[in-house]
């Protein structure tokens, strides 16, 4: 199957060397944080984590997207995901290697990383994330390569190939809820410890891993001759609707009792994201106009997804899942990480700015993400072009 | 024999049940126990006074004999957002936010506070760690950090509710004489890597007071108390026992052993 990797046109070979050219830059980029260290980041004593963190709990989420075509196909056995649940694995095993690749990227001491499996440490959730995520990983590879292969061969897969299908449900659910673990676990950042954390987490990466994969397909319908049908994009766009929904939902549960409770000590970073916050006669606000651009994007998305007749329609359906993407991946990536830093527990406020490395070495990650999956998909596109009658061959 | 099957199901069922409720049940008998009641095992602790505390030559004596003991860098003024500090001065409000009301006294409000790591009876940073890098001592309760183990996840600075810990986001010994670090016998660490306070750990191994302690009550008597906390004979117990203190974020249930004298 690999020989598809390596047979494409021009404007497939161009892409492919424009994503190694950005590569090379953000690994350029890291050189620098390699030797220098992690003062070449916007990071602080306050606000420990940043970008990269981010960035992570994110893609986790569209790691664990996989499973809401998973489930409809082969536990409902839903024919119109046929030829979409491949494409599904094959976008959570990127995800999931950029996961690994921004953690590893925010470590102090990378060299050190594999003391995690040397000292397993069972009581933190940091020890399970990786566990989780190196499981998730090999499954996901696992099930798209045979299955894939099978196809290929003409085959049905094999029986025991059906464990690991199922296995990948709970599976999914388990990265993100042990990544909204690591934060909603700390009684130090009362932002975070909420145990609607979790259910939030799940539901924004229902919304935004379907909507990446929607707008997949139609770059696939557009580069190819294999078609992931239009039943299943549509399909797809009802689930994102209904994620994003409970979504805007999730969070506004989270409003409610905080803002009823009327504590300072939780409501501030909700305060510091959307209105500022004052401190020794200075304000500091400068994740505001990002939190409403992406509160407001996020709720228009939703309108239009809601309404059927917007949903349906194919032209504007990639930029509802684009405006959901943004919508999300501001408020989960980037609030939702620095507003727990703010206050610090000794009530100071530092503000975070990421800096020019660290955003290289954040397109550098994610373009390593977008070579994986172009490779992934391309094996795909291969096997289905392969398999139409040959009338409609080239 | 049905019947001493069923008596053995019945015996089983009550067992396991006993023994799902194992974490509940002894999570309940902790808190009802609370914190700081005596035990055998050593558990160190200080106590410091704020009102001889609020000095700032005894507070700079301090965090100066704390941080050349144990060669913490001194990040330049332009990094300052990425300071290692592992004794230092805060204003009362920000060390007891729950104390400190709109009318309390001024005197009380604008004084400085020492703080430092509070070596909790069950620390979130050791809960949080991947690599036990930082961990619970179990002779004498310190919270220990290997600075050679810690990949720099600063997952225990989330963690902390005290801030106590810090990242070393350059090479600490850029900020320190290389040649020769100011405390030979201390190592000195790479960077990357979380620290803090540590008790003075070699220095208690060794019969002698920390650092801090030394210095402060060198300036002013009785600044500071150090002892085991579990020692009924201890002078730390009996002044827990005979002044009135404080520790800081009781309702977050870590067992801070750091207490404040107002």
């Amino acid at each position: 199957m690999l020989d598809h990797v390596f047979r494409g046109s021009k404007k497939y070979w161009a892409f492919i060397g424009l994503l190694l050219a950005v590569i090379g830059a953000g690994v350029f980029a890291y050189s620098f944080q390699l030797r220098d260290g992690l003062t070449v980041t916007g990071m602080s004593r306050d606000v420990s984590w940043g970008f990269y963190i981010a960035q992570f709990t994110f893609m986790v989420g569209v790691a664990a997207a996989a499973v809401m075509v998973v489930i409809p196909y082969y536990l409902h056995d839903y024919k119109a995901f046929g030829k979409m649940v491949i494409m599904a694995e094959f976008l959570a095993v990127p995800a999931v290697l950029v996961c690994m690749l921004f953690i590893a990227a925010d470590m102090g001491q990378p060299m050190r990383m594999l003391n995690v499996m040397l000292h397993p440490t069972p009581n933190s959730v940091m020890f399970f994330d990786m566990t989780v995520l190196f499981g998730y990983l090999g499954i996901n590879l696992i099930v798209g390569c045979i299955s894939l292969d099978c196809e290929r061969k003409g085959v049905h897969y094999p029986g025991w190939l059906k464990f690991f299908i199922f296995l990948s449900v709970p599976w999914a659910v388990s990265i993100h809820t042990v990544t909204a673990f690591l934060y909603a676990g700390l009684e130090a950042r009362p932002f975070w410890m909420t145990a609607i954390l979790a259910p939030r987490f799940l539901a924004s990466a229902f919304a935004a891993g379907p909507s990446l994969l929607i707008i997949l397909s139609f770059i696939v319908r557009k580069v190819s001759r294999f078609d992931p049908g239009e039943q299943a994009i549509k399909t797809l766009s009802t689930v994102v609707t209904y994620a994003m929904c409970l979504n805007i939902f999730f969070v506004g549960l989270e409003i409610f009792t905080v803002f009823y409770a009327d504590m300072p000590h939780h409501m501030e970073p909700f305060i510091y994201m959307f209105k500022g916050l004052e401190h020794h006669g200075e304000t500091y606000n400068n994740l505001v106009p990002f939190m409403w651009f992406g509160q407001i994007l996020g709720v228009i998305a939703a309108i239009f997804l809601v309404i059927p007749s917007t949903r349906k329609n194919f032209t504007l359906l990639p930029f509802l899942c684009g405006a959901v993407i943004l919508a999300l991946w501001l408020e989960k990536g980037l609030g939702m990480v620095l507003a727990g830093f703010i206050p610090s527990p000794l009530l100071h406020i530092t503000e975070y700015v990421p800096t020019a490395i660290e955003l290289a070495v954040t397109i550098g990650i994610y373009a390593i993400g977008a070579l994986t999956l172009t490779v992934l998909y391309k094996i795909i596109i291969g096997v289905r072009e392969h398999g139409l009658p040959s009338a409609e061959r080239q | 024999m049905d019947d001493s099957r069923r008596d053995f199901l019945k015996k089983a069922s009550i067992a396991s049940l006993g023994i799902a409720a194992l974490p509940v049940l002894s999570a309940g008998v902790r808190a009802v126990s609370g914190h700081g009641a005596a035990t055998d095992s050593i558990q160190w602790g200080m106590v410091i006074d704020v009102q001889k505390c609020d000095n700032k030559a005894l507070a700079d004596a301090a965090q100066k004999a704390c941080h050349t003991e144990h060669n913490v860098p001194a990040v330049p003024a332009d990094l300052k957002d990425e300071e290692i500090k592992w004794i230092w001065t805060e204003a009362f409000q920000n060390v007891f936010p729950e104390q400190a009301h709109a009318r309390m006294a001024h005197k009380l409000h604008d004084k400085q506070v020492v703080v430092l790591c509070n070596h909790c009876d069950r620390p979130s940073c050791v809960r949080v760690c991947p690599t036990k890098a930082t961990w619970k001592r179990k002779s004498d309760g310190i919270v220990m950090m290997d600075m050679h183990r810690c990949i720099g996840c600063r997952f225990c600075m989330a963690a902390c509710p005290f801030g106590a810990r810090s990242f070393n986001y350059s090479d600490p010994r850029k900020f320190m004489d290389t040649e020769k670090p100011a405390n030979t016998l201390y190592p000195t660490r790479s960077m990357g890597v979380v620290e803090k306070c540590t008790f003075c750990a070699d220095r208690i191994r060794e019969g002698r007071q920390p650092a801090c302690v030394e210095a402060a009550n060198a300036i002013v008597p009785g600044a500071m108390v150090f002892g085991n906390v579990n020692d009924p004979e201890s002078e730390i117990y009996k002044y827990l026992t005979e002044n009135h203190t404080l520790v800081r974020q009781l309702n977050l249930g870590t067992g801070p052993n750091v207490y404040y004298k107002l």
